[in-house]
Parts: structure tokens; C-alpha cells; sequence
């Protein structure tokens, strides 16, 4: 049985913990409700540039002339995954949830006979699947100095992805990341990026447009943007995802340091009592004795 | 015909203006284009340059690189992928897309060096406008 000085020590450091949980939390809800504007803000280009880039793909993507960001390689021998996490953890299942759906997915590419590369963003999502996986890295992204980001560092990373794409290191790319459902629910999702997956959704009212330049050469100048802008908008989720998971995980460690802060004071009270029971006894047996 | 269009401007990182205006100067790719309500639908591509809007309240500016413009009969979105208020650019933020441009045309490959150059120079002659 312990000592009551060292019950009192456990009750201290537990309080020190659900502080620190506590703090954490806060900081999540912060962080999390700008990630959530940045990921609004973002929205309206994005909207847009897909309706634009689908409507286009529509009507230039049935020939035999589309890029082949669009209409890919003619193969499916090389896939490039790049698995976005975060650069920090103590954030729930967060990092490993999605790295679970990377590993899956590159084990089933591997048993199919595919060649596979990795392309990793963010620091904990690497060594989650190094052990199994390290030998396929080709390149890594290195986020963390970056304390917002932006459009910049999305073009970066789309950047790497289209020299690899040009200088033909893969067929197909995916990108893997979380989507934002709510503050307790992310999605690990994983959308192929190359060649471009368009929902071939009509404009409804069939708007013929006239291009300028030709309808080609805009296609071919706004593929790649698409790319960089689909990193984007996943990079927005994956921070907004990740501040909730941190912000529901810590909650959660929150209330079980306070759960256990009560465990144990009942334990070191009761303990506390047996102390004095003992202590009246002897009083009372030597009294008796006398 | 109604007389003022919606007019958007969007870059990935905000929403820059959403209003109703009466003409929009846009640096097309092929050249400088004015929409005006009723513009038979174009699709094009942009070039660095000044967007000039024309509305009921006066006329704004703002300062784009890359990009495209959608026009339709009642509305014309910009869609940036660096955009400015022209009020609120200054020569050092264009200094910065200048040299990563200066860079991407040096490092680009024969097929895109046309491209990345007509780049940089399109920058240069809309810094030279810009005083």
C-alpha cells in the first residue's frame, strides 16, 4: 500500500498533467476555428476552379490530344503516394489513421506488382509508416517551420510532383489526407491526383464559351494548377482535421486526469483514515493495558 | 438589358471582391479585354497585370499574376492565383514574384522557357507601369 506522501505526489502530478491537457485543448480551439476560416476562405477558388477545369475536361478530354495529366500515361505500373500528416502529435488517432490508409493501400499496390513511391508531408506520418514502407521514399516535405500555410507551400510540393510527372517516375498519384467532418470525426480519404479525376459533371446549361487562347492551351496551363490547388485545399483540411482531433483528444485526457484525481483522493483519504483508526487503537489498547 | 454585372475575384487564399459593377478591364493572355454586361461568354487566360473594375462606387484596381477570367452575360469571375488590391501592392511583393520567376525561367526546360519568360516579362513591363 502507498504511503500517503506518496499518494499526495501522484494527486500533484496528475493535476500538473490535466493542466497541461487542459492548455492544450485551448490552444487546439483556437488554432483549430482559424484553420476553419483559412479552409472557408479557400473554398470559393476552388469551387470554381473545378467547375471551370471540369467543364473543360468535358469537352477537350474525349480526344486523343488531352494532356496527359488528364488522361494519364497509358499505364498504371508506377504509383506515387504522397501521404499528408502532421508535424505533431498527441492528436488522437489523427496521424495514424491516416497513415493506416497509406499503408494499406501501398501494400495492396505491392501485392498487385505495382512499383510504389512515397512522397511524405509531415514529420509524423513518415515514421508511422517508415518500418514498413522506408525503403519506397523518394522525397520528403518538411512543413514545420511553416506556422500557416499557404498557397506557396502547396505550389511547392506540386512542383516536386510534376517534375517527377514529366521526367516519368510515375503513372498515377494519390495524395492521402484527412478530411474535416467535424470536431470529433475525420475522414481519412484518398483522392488521385494524376491523372486528374474529374467528375465529368456537365454544366447543366452546356454555356459555350469561347477561349482564349485555344481551348488546349488553357487546359494544358490550368492542369497543373490543379494539382497545387487540390494539395491546397487538402492541406487546409489536414490542418483543420488535425487541430480537431488534437482538440477532442485532449478533452478526453482532460477528463480522465480529472477522473483520476478523484480515484485517488478517495484512495488517500481513506488511507488517511486507516492511519488515524491505527493510530486510536494503539492509543487505546495502551490505555487499556494500563 | 441589366446595366452592372456580378464581378468576383478570388484567390486560393481569400475572396477578394464580390460586387456589382459595370465594367471589367481584364490582361487577357492575347491581350487587354473590357467586359461589359452582355459578353458573349469567354473563357481565357491572364497574364500579369492591372484588373481595372468600373463601378457605381468609382473604380478599383487590383494587381493579379496568373490566373483566369470566366465571362458570362451577367457575371465575370477572376480567378487568381496571386491577387492584390492595387491600393495595397507594393513593389517589393512583385519583386519576390520576379525573381521566383526569373529563377523558373532559368531552370525551365526548353519546351516551357517561351512561357516562363513572356512571364517575366510581363511582370517587368507591369512594374514599369506601376509608378
Amino acid at each position: 500500500m502507498p504511503s500517503l506522501k506518496d499518494l499526495k505526489n501522484r494527486i500533484e502530478s496528475v493535476k500538473n498533467t490535466r493542466k497541461i491537457t487542459k492548455a492544450m485543448q485551448m490552444v487546439a480551439a483556437a488554432k483549430l476555428r482559424r484553420a476553419q476560416d483559412a479552409a472557408e476562405a479557400a473554398r470559393p477558388y476552388t469551387e470554381r476552379f473545378n467547375a471551370v477545369l471540369g467543364g473543360l475536361a468535358a469537352s477537350v478530354g474525349g480526344s486523343d490530344s488531352a494532356p496527359k495529366l488528364l488522361s494519364g500515361t497509358g499505364s498504371d505500373q508506377t504509383h506515387l503516394l504522397v501521404v499528408m500528416t502532421a508535424e505533431r502529435g498527441l492528436c488522437g488517432g489523427f496521424n495514424s489513421n491516416i497513415a493506416k490508409l497509406a499503408r494499406t493501400k501501398a501494400q495492396e499496390l505491392i501485392a498487385a506488382g505495382k512499383t510504389v513511391k512515397i512522397i511524405t508531408v509531415g514529420k509524423k506520418g513518415r515514421d508511422a509508416i517508415k518500418r514498413d514502407l522506408g525503403d519506397h521514399f523518394v522525397a520528403h516535405v518538411d512543413l514545420s517551420d511553416v506556422k500557416r500555410v499557404g498557397y506557396g507551400d502547396a505550389q511547392g510540393i506540386a512542383a516536386d510532383i510534376l517534375t517527377r510527372f514529366d521526367a516519368g517516375e510515375f503513372d498515377v498519384a494519390t495524395i492521402f489526407y484527412s478530411k474535416f467532418v467535424n470536431v470529433v470525426s475525420q475522414t481519412p480519404t484518398a483522392q488521385q491526383i494524376i491523372p486528374a479525376a474529374i467528375d465529368a459533371e456537365e454544366d447543366a446549361a452546356g454555356t459555350l464559351y469561347d477561349y482564349e487562347p485555344s481551348e488546349e492551351e488553357i487546359l494544358a496551363d490550368l492542369l497543373p494548377r490543379g494539382v497545387a490547388t487540390q494539395i491546397f485545399a487538402a492541406l487546409l483540411e489536414n490542418g483543420a482535421s488535425e487541430q480537431g482531433a488534437r482538440m477532442s483528444a485532449m478533452d478526453n485526457a482532460t477528463r480522465n486526469a480529472g477522473d483520476m484525481i478523484d480515484k485517488l483522493t478517495i484512495e488517500f483519504n481513506r488511507s488517511r483514515q486507516a492511519v488515524i483508526t491505527n493510530e486510536l487503537i494503539e492509543i487505546i489498547s495502551g490505555a487499556e493495558a494500563l | 438589358m441589366a446595366n452592372t454585372m456580378q464581378f468576383d475575384l478570388v484567390s486560393p487564399e481569400r475572396s477578394l471582391a464580390s460586387l456589382q459593377v459595370e465594367s471589367v478591364q481584364i490582361p487577357g493572355a492575347d491581350g487587354d479585354m473590357t467586359a461589359m454586361p452582355g459578353h458573349a461568354p469567354t473563357l481565357t487566360s491572364l497574364r500579369p497585370g492591372v484588373v481595372k473594375v468600373q463601378s457605381s462606387e468609382g473604380e478599383k484596381s487590383f494587381v493579379v499574376t496568373r490566373g483566369f477570367a470566366e465571362i458570362s452575360a451577367d457575371a465575370i469571375s477572376v480567378i487568381a492565383e496571386q491577387a492584390h488590391a492595387g491600393s495595397e501592392v507594393t513593389k517589393a511583393d512583385l519583386e519576390d514574384v520576379l525573381a521566383a520567376a526569373r529563377q523558373a525561367a532559368q531552370d525551365a526546360t526548353p519546351e516551357y522557357r517561351d512561357a516562363a519568360e513572356k512571364f517575366v516579362a510581363d511582370i517587368v513591363h507591369l512594374m514599369e507601369n506601376m509608378d
